[in-house]
């Protein structure tokens, strides 16, 4: 009887701290987001997005930072996307248990928790000191490094996902397997790869480390991607690392946008996944 | 294993027949190659780049580039030892935190919550890994430090601090900012990706095992510490390396809370440095090649560590689910 009540006692406790765990975990996501909200919406106006960021002790926007932000997670994106299909779809139909694709998928796998500010310095090795100065192509390649490896593991998710009998209908057919490939798997699996893209462009838009020595910032309105370009994050990691309250009051404006964006982007994301999972 | 070797074996035929197509093949078969290659190509200009980058450093102070200490940008002396030490420091603190909790976590989805929390909770979760790192910094420097500084520092110096040995860990004045706080606040970063991962192998447990300990008697606490645990122990710790190498490299939020500090205090409530942090604070500033050439030094070290780390859990998880197949 009391070996059992002890059983019994030592099961409530882990239940009690596995909930407590949870209950963590969950109060930190409530946490930030809930002073990002505080914080952020009174720093919301409408001269966030047609006024540049200003001199300290003055007011103004972040403009240029959105607009920056903007290009060069579209740049990276138009880059990385079709590098991280065409490298996914050789580890899930060509690959096939060979060492090349073993070795492919390993590195690839490293590449996605490797630290973003290593890639921020391989950038500045590669291009920036070559060209001699920062600029905003500097900072797009880095995103789109960094947004390979995201892109690369779900292609493959997903292309394995496709049923083999597919491909054998298309065979059968006689198509060769570049078609089979183009009109029937990235078909059946375009959802799935584009959710994928999704992610890896939230992955991308918040990330400040790889751009802090490639596109730098740019206190002024700039659309030239050969020159420094201002970015929300680092405007951010600038703006609330300096003592003026104004700057500030920009930074949690500024993390507020990206916060939304990304959590927009992720939630989006999933749930595109699974509407388009009961779709099929 | 049987239905990829008929994939790869069917087309082959009809591409010998049809030779019209099998141009269409190669062009497309190689250029899906030239692209996976292109994933190793950044793997080894990343090596390649910071280790000749780093070559001044280590070669005007050899071995004396990681056992010291110095960091004098002005008389051009260089050590990483502070910055090493810091990254090690926190991603202990991170472990210490985010391991236990991040199982608590992962026990909760798979053995205890009702099936209909557990696709909403995972997503909860798992979006505490999408909130971007900077958002973490900013949020740690103008919330949870001064919570810190209030509450918890003073504590722990009332308590552990009084202790002989250990209290000299938590030594000083509260200042809110360091090592403690960076290490917390990695914790909360690296508990997703731990927790997930832990999920995701608690659930190749196959249900027969778990239903047979249930069923004579065995409680959950049991069936996870003596039969999950167990026959998941390898995806757990390839898991909790995955969260190490995530806690190595993280950047932005230690910026902002550690202090940034080339000393080395033993205690863990003073101010401190890790490599990533040295990086983003005085890489861009660093005027003087053998500055700018130590901070890749640090860099290239960084990528050592955590590409070892990563590559011993990524062998972990891949062994786990070729042993998961064979007994399937």
């Amino acid at each position: 009887m009391q070996l059992y009540t002890r059983r019994r006692l030592s099961n409530y406790l882990v239940v009690a701290l596995s909930l407590g765990a949870t209950a963590f975990g969950l109060l930190f996501l409530v946490l930030v987001l809930g002073t990002l909200l505080v914080n952020g919406v009174g720093a919301l106006s409408l001269t966030l997005v047609t006024q540049a960021t200003p001199p300290p002790g003055s007011a103004g926007g972040l403009m240029n930072a959105i607009f920056g932000s903007l290009a060069m997670t579209v740049i990276a994106t138009l880059v990385g996307t079709p590098t991280g299909i065409l490298a996914g779809t050789f580890l899930a139909e060509y690959a096939h248990g060979s060492r090349l694709g073993e070795f492919v998928r390993f590195i690839n796998d490293i590449l996605l928790s490797a630290p973003s500010i290593i890639i921020g310095l391989f950038v500045y090795a590669i291009l920036v000191v070559p060209m001699g100065h920062f600029s905003a192509w500097a900072g797009s390649v880095a995103l789109a490094i960094i947004m390979i490896p995201v892109i690369v593991r779900t292609t493959e998710d997903m292309l394995t996902l496709v049923p083999n009998a597919l491909r054998e209908a298309a065979a059968a057919l006689g198509s060769p397997k570049w078609k089979i490939i183009v009109m029937v798997t990235y078909r059946s699996a375009v959802q799935g790869m584009l959710t994928g893209v999704l992610l890896a462009v939230a992955r991308i838009s918040g990330e400040t480390a790889p751009l802090l020595f490639t596109a730098l910032n740019n206190q002024f309105w700039s659309t030239n991607l050969n020159a420094p370009m201002a970015n929300l994050p680092v405007v951010i990691f600038q703006f609330a690392m300096s003592p003026y309250a104004d700057w500030q009051s920009l930074a949690w404006a500024g993390a507020l946008l990206i916060t939304a964006t990304i959590l927009i982007l992720n939630i989006g994301a999933r749930l595109f996944a699974s509407w388009s999972g009961l779709q099929k | 294993m049987t239905a990829e070797a008929e994939m790869v074996a069917i087309p082959q035929p009809a591409a010998r027949r049809r030779p019209a197509g099998s141009a269409g093949d190669t062009v497309f078969h190689g250029l899906t190659i030239v692209f996976a290659v292109l994933v190793l190509l950044i793997l080894g200009g990343v090596i390649v780049s910071l280790g000749y980058g780093a070559l001044p450093a280590f070669r005007q102070f050899g071995l004396g580039f990681i056992v010291g200490s110095a960091w004098n940008p002005v008389t051009d002396n260089f050590g990483a030892l502070a910055p090493i030490y810091g990254t090690l420091v926190t991603s202990l603190i991170a472990m210490l935190i985010g391991i236990p909790v991040a199982f608590g976590v992962a026990l909760f989805i798979t053995e205890l919550c009702p099936k209909w929390l557990r696709r909403p909770l995972g997503t909860m979760i798992e979006l505490l890994a999408a909130i971007p790192s900077i958002i973490y910094g900013i949020w740690g420097l103008f919330v949870l430090a001064p919570f810190i500084q209030e509450h918890i520092e003073p504590a722990l110096i009332a308590t552990l601090g009084k202790i002989p040995g250990i209290g000299m860990l938590f030594a000083g004045p509260p200042l809110g900012i360091g090592v403690l706080t960076a290490g917390f606040i990695l914790a909360v970063m690296v508990l997703p990706f731990i927790a997930s991962v832990m999920r995701d192998v608690f659930e190749t447990v196959p249900p027969m095992l778990k239903e047979s300990a249930y069923g004579i008697g065995a409680t959950t606490t049991e069936v996870v510490w003596r039969v999950v645990l167990p026959y998941t122990r390898i995806g757990v710790v390839g898991g909790i390396l995955l969260g190490l190498g995530r806690a190595l490299g993280e950047t932005m939020a230690v910026t902002f809370v550690i202090g940034n500090s080339h000393h080395i205090h033993a205690s863990i409530l003073q101010p401190g440095t890790t490599i990533s942090a040295a990086l983003a604070n005085e890489f861009t500033e660093a005027v003087g090649d053998l500055y700018q050439s130590s901070l890749i030094g640090l860099g290239f070290i960084l990528f050592i560590i955590t590409f070892i780390v990563l590559a011993a859990a990524k062998v972990m998880l891949i062994r786990l689910q070729k042993g998961a197949g064979a007994a399937a």
